[in-house]
């Protein structure tokens, strides 16, 4: 292996010798991954932050009064939605592997944006019907943490769409680099993986 | 352009801001500089913005860390000036600054505390020296992601211009505590900053942030980026412990960033996160925070440890005494500083039974860091000792941080911290822990590596004059504070000429003496500026390697020019501290030499 990093080169003016970097993991992916982790525990201080509250209020206090129940029947589609989009992604990676340019790779990718971007949308849907039932921001402590958890998770699935858009029109023109495509890729799973958590925390 | 491995070593963000797949490395080439050597500006092109300001070579942005918390430790030991004129004269008109008003006491005090732990200890120890040294020591030529690290240090800017912006708003800065607690930080009625208190929130946001993309530049540079030949266990003792303190900060940070994100919104938009009169909860912020402020302790305290170990193992001329012991406790230790935040709250009406759990696990934690210090002291055993001004400030560093160490026992003990707790016996603790972490290692680390950093000696007698001149008022501030919280002495008091129990006699003298010690540390603080800007110009020329010492980033010439490794990337062959090799001539062997086979 070594021969392969000459590393008693002659020098070249000041322009240090480049050896490829031995990756464990790539480094868009460690990174990312390492991102994760803070993110996770970001989650996990909300979500433990909102079950101590809801301990609090003691049993049969929740909802509190004069609050709806959370819709979680028709969150559910949502949920299926999101993690559809999660499989098609694993679907996409598969293919890309084998070639970037194939139909499934960009089939599978679009298909992954178009749930994902639904999943946003049904979640608008469902905030725009807790408000007309009177739960607002402010309205309890079971509205604070309501609006605050699920848009926090919103705001990081919007901003992965985005990302993934990026790589999507690179798809489409052969030029997305495996090394964005893993690291986005990463990001979208922590998204759709954190959902049903939230989901089972708070819906029920 | 780039190959392909390089393109991989993008984030998205990163790759987001430019074509994907651009090379990352070469944002500020376009001239062979030297750094900070005070010479070259004749085959200057590119100005001293690009060059200062907007370059990705981790040794710049180092160094923007380094003189960012030299400033900041300015603004921090100015308040405290103040604030313990305060206390010691109450109602005299502090020099420099004139009556202290209630209002300004707590701001004063807020910021100090907040300074000190954000914007000094973190900034200089992690960001400056990680940002500095990792690529160095790890033989690489810069970070896996350079355009992240700069962004790192251009939010850490932000953030303190976010800081400076709530002195000038209505009502002026912060001045909650910097533990911040609810209802007082929630509230304008109670803290009366209503700008104030949500800027100072925003302001260490936006400080996590930046660290944030440091930390994760850190990992994975470590991870991915070694010289060839470069093991776990040849990496030196400062870098892992610079990773395992990013790794801590990097998860113990997310709930008190969540925390932070309700008590904003209690601030400003309305909610009662932590209210208890609306379904809130305010000991629900306290348990966030400590959180991470327990793991935080252990994230300025690894690096300094760190830094420790390279130093004394250099000017004893010895093998650090049970490397993997050291790693591993520094992992353990990690660990079970997530298990021990409730300590901060025995009296805040936590269960008795849940308050022995975390005594317990209190006392456990003093025990790897208490093996950590005979590690030290064990290395020391037997070497050639050259008390050199560096060696002499880690020195101190064991000796200062084992009182503090020792009395964070006592606080422990949750019995005995019910007397304690909110005493000046609790701040004489941990100052003596925090000012060995963050300006003792600091000066040991800041005087080691200068010659690297500038290419010039510093003064010795100076340094020497600068090391007394600190070491001794320091115990002069803090031995008396100590003797004042036994008595009682409560913190957090803009005036004490109001409670009798608090003026006994001998009380008011301590103070006094506790405070004219901390205005001679600052004086001799002149000395350290002194000998820094002097010999930066004017300082003997250093070499390569003064220290004689084996680690890499002194295989390069000082200071190392853009690209750290001229004749090319090292490999390395040993670990770090083959120092007094028996088979050697030379007491040292630098980790990159070939074998003489
Ligand atoms: C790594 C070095 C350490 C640092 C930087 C440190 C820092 C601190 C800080 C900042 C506080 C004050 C919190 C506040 O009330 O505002 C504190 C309190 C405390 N420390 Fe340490 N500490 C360190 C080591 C230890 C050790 C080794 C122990 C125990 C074996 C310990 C036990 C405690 C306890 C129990 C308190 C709470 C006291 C109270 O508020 O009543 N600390 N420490
Ligand atoms: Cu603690």
């Amino acid at each position: 292996m070594d021969g392969a990093f000459p590393h008693e080169p002659e020098p070249m003016p000041s322009l240090p010798l480049r050896r490829p970097r031995r990756q464990v993991v790539p480094s868009s992916v460690l990174g990312t991954l390492i991102f994760v982790v803070s993110e996770t525990m970001f989650f996990a201080g909300l979500i433990s932050a909102f079950t101590i509250s809801r301990a609090n209020q003691g049993p049969g206090n929740w909802p509190p009064p004069g609050q709806p129940m959370l819709p979680a029947s028709s969150t559910a589609l949502n949920t299926v939605a999101l993690l559809l989009s999660g499989v098609a992604l694993l679907v996409a990676n598969w293919s890309f592997k084998k070639s970037p340019s194939a139909p499934l790779t960009r089939g599978s990718f679009t298909a992954s944006w178009v749930l994902g971007v639904t999943f946003v949308a049904l979640q608008g849907r469902e905030w725009a019907s807790m408000f007309a039932q009177h739960l607002t921001l402010t309205s309890s402590t079971m509205g604070s943490f309501f609006y605050l958890i699920v848009g926090t998770h919103a705001l990081h699935a919007v901003a992965a769409l985005l990302a993934l858009a990026w790589a999507l029109v690179a798809v489409w023109r052969k030029t997305l680099s495996p090394g964005y495509f893993f690291g986005v890729q990463t990001f979208w799973y922590f998204v759709v993986l954190m959902w049903p958590v939230i989901y089972a925390r708070v819906y029920f | 352009m780039s190959s392909n491995s390089e393109s991989l070593g993008h984030l998205p963000i990163d790759a987001m801001s430019t074509a994907a797949g651009e090379a990352t490395k070469t944002d500020t080439h376009g001239h062979s500089h030297d750094a900070h050597g005070g010479h070259g500006e004749h085959h200057e092109e590119q100005n001293f913005f690009l060059k200062y300001f907007w370059s990705t070579d981790h040794k710049i942005i180092g160094m923007q860390y380094l003189f960012t918390g030299m400033l900041m430790a300015l603004v921090g030991g100015f308040t405290v000036y103040v604030f313990r004129m305060q206390i010691a004269f109450p109602g005299i008109s502090v020099p420099g600054w004139g009556r202290v008003t209630p209002a300004n006491y707590d701001g004063l005090i807020t910021t100090h505390g907040s300074v000190m732990i954000f914007w000094v200890a973190m900034p200089v120890l992690i960001a400056a020296l990680g940002n500095y040294l990792i690529p160095l020591m790890i033989g690489c030529d810069d970070m896996v992601f350079p355009r992240l690290n700069r962004l790192s240090y251009q939010i850490f800017a932000i953030s303190i211009l976010v800081l400076g912006a709530s002195f000038l708003v209505k009502g002026g800065a912060f001045g909650g505590a910097w533990t911040s607690y609810p209802p007082l930080s929630a509230k304008a009625e109670y803290n009366l900053t209503p700008q104030g208190a949500p800027l100072w929130l925003l302001a260490v946001a936006l400080e996590f942030v930046a660290f944030l993309l440091g930390g994760i530049n850190f990992v994975t540079t470590v991870m991915n980026s070694r010289a060839p030949g470069m093991k776990m266990f040849d990496v030196p003792m400062v870098v892992w412990m610079i990773v395992i303190a990013s790794i801590l900060f990097m998860a113990s940070v997310g709930p008190l960033v969540a925390g932070a994100v309700m008590l904003l919104f209690d601030q400003t938009v309305g909610t009662h996160f932590f209210d208890p009169n609306k379904g809130g909860d305010p000991i629900l912020w306290q348990h966030l925070f400590w959180f991470f402020g327990h793991p935080e302790v252990y994230v300025v305290l690894l690096p300094a440890t760190g830094i420790v170990a390279e130093i004394i193992t250099v000017f004893s001329r010895k093998k650090l005494f049970a490397y993997k012991t050291v790693l591993y406790t520094a992992v353990g230790t990690g660990v079970l500083s997530f298990f021990v935040w409730a300590h901060h709250q025995f009296i805040a009406g936590i269960d008795p039974r849940m308050a022995n759990i975390f005594s317990l696990t209190t006392l456990l934690i003093s025990i790897p860091v208490a093996e950590m210090m005979f590690v030290f002291i064990a290395t020391l055993y037997g070497g050639s000792i050259r008390l050199t001004v560096p060696m002499l400030w880690a020195l101190a560093f064991i000796g200062e941080f084992l009182i503090g160490g020792v009395t964070g026992i006592f606080l422990g003990a949750s019995g005995a911290d019910i007397y304690f707790h909110d005493t000046y016996f609790v701040i004489a603790h941990f100052h003596y822990t925090f000012f060995p972490i963050a300006f003792i290692s600091v000066f040991a680390a800041v005087t080691y590596w200068f010659p690297k950093m500038f290419g010039k000696m510093m003064n010795e007698t100076f340094g020497k004059l600068h090391f007394w001149g600190t070491i001794i008022p320091f115990n002069f501030i803090f031995i008396p504070l100590f003797l004042l919280g036994v008595r009682g002495d409560h913190r957090r008091i803009f005036d004490y000429s109001r409670f009798p129990d608090l003026m006994k006699p001998g009380m008011p003298e301590l103070r006094v003496l506790a405070t004219l010690s901390l205005v001679t540390l600052l004086a001799f603080q002149a000395i350290f500026l002194l000998n820094f800007f002097y010999s930066l110009f004017k300082g003997k020329k250093a070499d390569r390697n003064p220290w004689l010492a084996n680690t890499l980033e002194w295989q390069t010439p000082s200071p190392p020019p853009h690209g750290n490794f001229p004749e090319g990337l090292p490999t390395v062959y040993r670990g770090p501290y083959e120092y007094s090799h028996p088979d050697r001539a030379q007491d040292y062997w630098p980790q990159n030499e070939k074998a003489a086979s």
